[in-house]
């Protein structure tokens, strides 16, 4: 009963009659009542601030619980630091690799026809699936002292596993989608008549990529790098198999969190994680603006 | 017609000015194949070293089906979870305004953000029996850290902004007219919603539920800290291939692996599916 009288709601007035209201379409046959819209909201708002803010802000709440010189010291301590120059360091490696990566699989994928590709593109998001701990696994069935090239590397005295290379090797792999996933849906829509005019016009192959394709997808690549990067020095599960947790060494800050977690340090574990999530937070500002201001650039489906 | 197609296709790509598909298709495969496939394919070996009894008999082992069973289980409760409030979070979104939206928007993505071991030391922080929220449902009898309880709520953060993120540009472009249409012909909102909106956006739903299922199947980081990790009771599978890994029992460690691959195969697969199924529906609407 209640609903019929909703319906015969809206021919009372036009719509340019009614007042200004949190209506968004002010044809209220095709909304909600305020009361109901402010509930809705209410509950959709708290959900987040329940699940997202809260853990957000205790991350710093309980990094500065001990005031601010003990925090200060758990940063500056040398095997902080030394987790820091890793993790850095393992991203500046991992994400070039994929960057590469990504552009290659996105011409080849976009600007020609073959048979396989959609095989090929779910082949390129597997490591999405693939949880983090078996991403490491795989690598230590290959490279570890029990694993194929275990001996062999043994005896030419090479580390991978339990050794940068290694945990290189594991951020590579959880990344491995993020720029090739960005790309290829924009230069899909983009097609190739670009590249054609510019190539039948004279220019190389390269200089087409430089002038042509890269100024239009220079602002997904960012997006695409990004995220990457983002995930790349937050990576756990998969870096955690594979790095030996030896410290001032192989630790990266997830792994140095958690050490220090381990060994009821919280105030020192909370002030490395307050940094990750300073980290995280600069990666969603930088993400937003993005979106805001460059939004039309990139591709129209983005989902990760 | 099947014989006409591929050489259609030859003669596409022979007439193609563009270059560089030798390049980028060669390394395209090559790091693919070096990074991903070569290395998934090595698991698949080591546990068929055990034969399928050995196979079977590790992953049928009651702790390792405990731990199956937790991880893929409070990831789907999880899941479920997300597609409720995370559809209720997109319809708002989309549909009101409201004061810090643009805020809250962007928030939205911080479970991709933040490293999952940061999440998961906030949680345990958060839902401990001292902590900000724990202490709150502590005297109510509700444990939450070091539960299973906790496993879910550590999925259920980790999943949050896949349906969220997949309903969004589904609601946005669906067709208002469509609704003004069903309400002129008597339908109240109720029904509106329940027979057009929610068949609009029903796959956009399901893959995004099927996403945030598969990733908290898999996840690690933020489940651990607040797990508490007793065997048969919080311990979840990707914590079981590490204990393995540390026994050196390098065969179950991968069995349990390959176990849990083939799980979040059968998931990719449905997610394809679901994805032609909505193309197929979305193609019929318009």
């Amino acid at each position: 009963m209640t609903a019929d009288a909703s319906l015969q709601d809206p021919p009372a007035l036009p719509p340019e009659f009614r007042p200004e209201g949190p209506l968004l379409h002010r044809n209220a046959a095709i909304s909600e009542p305020a009361w109901v819209q402010r509930i809705l909201i209410s509950l959709a708002l708290l959900f987040l601030l329940g699940f997202l803010l809260l853990p957000l802000i205790s991350v710093f709440a309980e990094a500065l619980r001990n005031g601010w010189v003990t925090y200060k010291d758990a940063l500056f301590e040398p095997d902080a630091i030394a987790a820091i120059k890793l993790t850095l360091l393992v991203a500046a490696l991992a994400v070039p690799l994929n960057l590469v990566f990504g552009i290659a699989a996105a011409w080849a994928i976009t600007k020609f026809e073959f048979r396989g590709k959609s095989v090929l593109i779910s082949l390129i998001d597997l490591p999405f699936s693939v949880s983090p701990v078996v991403a490491g696994v795989i690598y230590i069935m290959i490279f570890g002292r029990h694993g194929w090239a275990g001996p062999w590397l043994d005896e030419n005295d090479i580390k991978i596993v339990f050794a940068v290379p290694g945990i290189v090797l594991a951020t590579v792999f959880v990344t491995f989608p993020f720029v090739a996933r960005e790309l290829i849906p924009l230069m899909h829509e983009q097609g190739t008549d670009n590249e054609q005019a510019a190539l039948t016009l004279g220019a190389s192959g390269w200089k087409t990529f430089w002038h042509v394709t890269l100024p239009s997808i220079k602002w997904a690549l960012l997006y695409g790098v990004l995220l990457c990067s983002a995930r790349a020095m937050g990576e756990f599960g998969a870096v955690s198999v594979v790095s030996g947790h030896i410290r001032g060494q192989t630790n990266t800050m997830p792994l140095h969190v958690e050490i220090l977690y381990n060994e009821y340090q919280f105030a020192g574990a909370f002030a490395v994680a307050s940094i990750l999530a300073l980290f995280a937070l600069i990666t969603l500002a930088l993400k937003s603006y993005l979106e805001w201001r460059h939004g039309d650039e990139l591709a129209a489906t983005r989902r990760h | 017609m099947t014989a006409a197609t591929p050489s259609f296709q030859r003669a596409r790509r022979a007439r193609s000015v563009i270059p560089g598909f030798g390049l980028t298709m060669g390394f395209t495969l090559f790091y693919l194949s070096l990074i991903v496939l070569i290395p998934l394919a090595g698991v698949f070996f080591k546990s068929s070293q055990l034969g399928w009894d050995g196979f079977w008999h590790v992953v049928t082992h009651p702790r390792v089906l405990a731990a199956l069973k937790l991880s893929f289980g409070a990831a789907l409760i999880g899941a479920l979870i997300n597609a409720v409030f995370g559809t209720l979070v997109a319809w708002v979104f989309v549909r009101y305004r409201f004061f810090g939206k643009r805020f809250f928007d962007a928030v939205i993505d911080l479970p991709f953000a933040l490293p999952t071991a940061v999440a998961g030391i906030a949680l345990t922080a958060l839902y401990s029996a001292n902590g900000w929220v724990g202490q709150f449902l502590e005297p109510l009898g509700i444990k939450v850290a070091y539960t299973p309880l906790g496993v879910i709520l550590a999925c259920t953060f980790i999943g949050l902004p896949f349906v969220v993120r997949t309903v969004q540009p589904v609601l946005e472009e669906a067709e208002k007219e469509l609704e003004e249409a069903a309400a002129s012909l008597g339908a109240n909102r109720l029904q509106t919603i329940v027979r057009v909106i929610l068949p609009t956006i029903l796959p956009a739903i399901l893959t995004g539920f099927t996403l945030a299922f598969a990733r908290a199947a898999g996840e690690y980081g933020s489940i651990i800290f607040i797990a508490g990790n007793m065997p048969m009771v919080s311990e979840i599978a990707p914590l079981l291939i590490i204990i393995k890994l540390e026994e050196f029992d390098y065969a179950g460690a991968s069995a349990v692996a390959v176990a849990m691959l083939g799980l979040s195969l059968l998931l990719l697969l449905l997610i394809n599916g679901l994805q032609i199924w909505s193309r197929r529906r979305h193609g019929q609407k318009t």
